[in-house]
């Protein structure tokens, strides 16, 4: 994996130093939260519910055991013994103090990481396929250029400042699991007849209030030329974005808006001059790059077999390992999702025992999801147990990937001042009704959001749920029908809300429409889409 | 009743206006009545206190309730980690919040 040289450590390093300026400045009085609090958000540090709230920008959902260690001492040190991996692939604190947060960051940049645009109306963290380097189905590994991105993005002088937030995601194969079309920009890095990689760039996409799937706007732009029309893509935003309206500012209300191919139009004029410009990184640094994401040294001739005679590890074998594309390894998903936990939090001893498996077993590499859990990526099937053992041990073992059990869930009222209604206790609630019901339903994903801002990903659930506030009372609705990935699809709301308990119930009931109706093996999604809503709106309200 | 409410700066932690200070304990907070404006005025400018606002809450037997759910959760904790609470030892203060 990418290791800084002495630019980015150096950037990193002096970032630190500067907060640690800001944060005395403000402690003493001599600048205001009004003049803080934009500093504060360029360093990821919010003020929530309870406290502030620090996010740590995982580049890509790439880490190292050193660095999952790291993020186990600093959830001992400076919070309250956990973190809360985000569905950005970060990781969030909630209790930070603001005395603290310089030595943090200091700690963070010592293991080469930082929480640099992690807020703020900039490039926020590039996100990308967590199987990445291990995925049977890449034509390449898609990581090189999101660090390419990363390195491009940070501090970008002409996109620190844009109309709303930015969001990117890179993937490289035609199982999308990084929800790519459901961000600013999604790039899908192809190869073409002729065998030459390009990038197809997917724009205008994104969740929130106004939910859209993004259109692609060029199915192939030279990698070497793909950092430049990512630059034209933005300053077409950048020039025309809704600055005066906020919930109109985010790119896919231009692309919408202009249409599709008016912004098209314009961001081919606009590379076609910024060609000129010579804005594109040179060849050199991205081989660099690519250099540094070699594949491990993997073992060959090893054996493929796998003793399962221990049922409850012949499940999870099952449920939450992937095909490597290295033969007699595996790609293993650890479950954040314990029946009726907290989805996507981890305490601090499990980060070091993720760590210490993750350097034992895995090449020393972990990656974490955009649904909240983390990956080791090469495991090798000789170790499979005896890793299996380990996680179960410490709470990490259920095998529930991609079931009812594997909600993904915002931090909801519980923690965030923007929510409207509590996400936790029902993502709890229906883990403990359904998760005992979890192989005979098979995959369904099911994602909550405590407000609009869709940081749960409900429009994107086989069956979502969206939190709102009734005149101070919490009320949850429901979505049918919503998906990511190459067949990406916006759910539909079933008609009216429901309170914390009713909510589990029409979940209960939609499963059980589903299993009154599937056939062969279909999924729930698929049972959905072939009989419609009409069956589960019956169901639910009858 | 009106009591006030903001964040410590150095810590942010969750405090309430008691009249004299601020108190990590929402049953302290006090009416601040029409002089809500003029005490944030003076205690942000003093940095006693961060991002500081009123909020509407009842005066009830057990004490000061605020009137909306998000802030009967800032007053108490999560209510998915009791022990992260003000009250980690009474299993049934969830049920203030609700």
């Amino acid at each position: 994996m990418y290791k800084y040289d002495t630019y980015d450590q150096q950037l990193v390093d002096t970032r630190v130093e500067e907060f640690r300026d800001q944060v005395r400045r403000r402690l003493e009085g001599h600048i205001t939260e009004d003049q803080f609090k934009p500093l504060r958000l360029m360093n990821g540090l919010y003020l929530q519910l309870h406290a502030y709230m620090l996010r740590v920008a995982v580049p890509y959902g790439t880490l190292n055991s050193a660095q999952m260690r790291m993020l186990g001492h600093i959830a001992d040190k400076y919070d309250r013994g956990y973190g809360h991996f985000t569905t950005r692939q970060n990781i969030q604190y909630n209790w930070i103090k603001l005395e603290q947060a310089p030595d943090i960051l200091a700690d963070l940049a010592s293991v080469e990481m930082h929480a640099i645009q992690t807020s703020g109306n900039c490039i926020r963290n590039t996100t990308s396929d967590q199987y990445a380097g291990a995925a049977a189905d890449e034509v390449v590994d898609p990581r090189p250029y999101a660090e390419l991105i990363r390195q491009w993005s940070t501090f970008h002088p002409e996109f620190s400042f844009l109309p709303r937030k930015f969001k990117m995601a890179v993937i490289a194969s035609d199982t999308d699991r990084a929800a790519m079309r459901l961000h600013d920009i999604g790039i899908k890095i192809v190869r073409n007849d002729a065998s030459d990689l390009g990038a197809a760039f997917y724009v205008g996409g994104g969740m929130g209030r106004t939910p859209m799937i993004a259109p692609c706007i060029n199915p192939f732009v030279p990698l070497d030329r793909f950092i430049t029309y990512a630059e034209a893509c933005l300053r077409v935003y950048n020039r025309h974005g809704r600055r005066d309206n906020k919930y109109k500012a985010r790119i896919k209300i231009l692309v919408h808006e202009l249409g599709k191919e008016e912004y098209t139009r314009q961001v081919e004029a606009e590379f076609a001059h910024l060609l000129t410009q010579g804005v594109e990184p040179p060849l050199a640094e991205l081989e660099r790059i690519k250099a540094q994401f070699t594949e491990p040294p993997f073992e060959v001739g090893i054996s493929d077999e796998v003793d399962r005679s221990d049922p409850d590890f012949a499940l999870w074998l099952e449920t939450n390992c992937l095909a490597h594309r290295q033969p007699g390894y595996v790609a293993v998903t650890i479950s954040l999702k314990p029946v009726g936990g907290i989805p996507g939090d981890a305490s601090a001893d499990q980060m070091r025992l993720m760590a210490d498996l993750a350097r034992d077993y895995s090449f020393d590499e972990l990656r974490v999801t955009h649904a909240q859990n983390v990956v080791l990526p090469h495991v090798k099937k000789a170790d499979l147990y005896a890793l299996w053992q380990a996680l179960d041990a410490a709470g990490l073992g259920t095998a529930n990937l991609d079931r009812i059990g594997d909600i993904i869930a915002c931090p909801g009222l519980d923690y965030c001042s923007l929510a409207n209604a509590r996400s936790i206790p029902v993502a709890q609630k229906i883990s403990e009704r359904l998760s005992p019901r979890s192989d005979e339903i098979g995959e369904l994903k099911l994602k909550i959001s405590g407000c609009i801002n869709a940081c749960g990903h409900h429009h994107a659930g086989h069956i979502g749920i969206l939190g709102v506030d009734r005149k101070g009372v919490e009320n949850y609705q429901l979505l049918l029908g919503g998906n990511e990935g190459a067949d990406t699809s916006l759910g539909t709301i079933t008609g009216p809300g429901f309170d914390e308990d009713g909510i589990v119930d029409a979940v209960d009931r939609a499963t059980g429409v589903y299993l009154a109706n599937k056939q062969g093996a279909e999924r729930f999604l698929d049972t959905y889409r072939r009989i419609g809503m009409a069956p589960f709106k019956e169901a639910i309200y009858g | 009743m009106k009591i006030l409410t903001g964040n410590d700066l150095k810590t942010g932690a969750v405090v309430w206006w008691d009249g004299v200070s601020w108190s990590l304990h929402v049953e302290d907070a006090i009416d601040a009545g029409d002089q809500a404006e003029t005490i944030l005025a003076r205690e942000q400018a003093t940095r006693r206190v961060n991002a500081a606002y009123a909020i509407d809450a009842t005066r009830e037997e057990g004490g000061v309730r605020p009137a909306h759910i998000k802030e009967r959760i800032r007053a108490l904790g999560p209510t998915v980690r009791a022990d992260l609470t003000l009250k980690p030892a009474d299993p049934e203060a969830g049920n203030w919040v609700i």
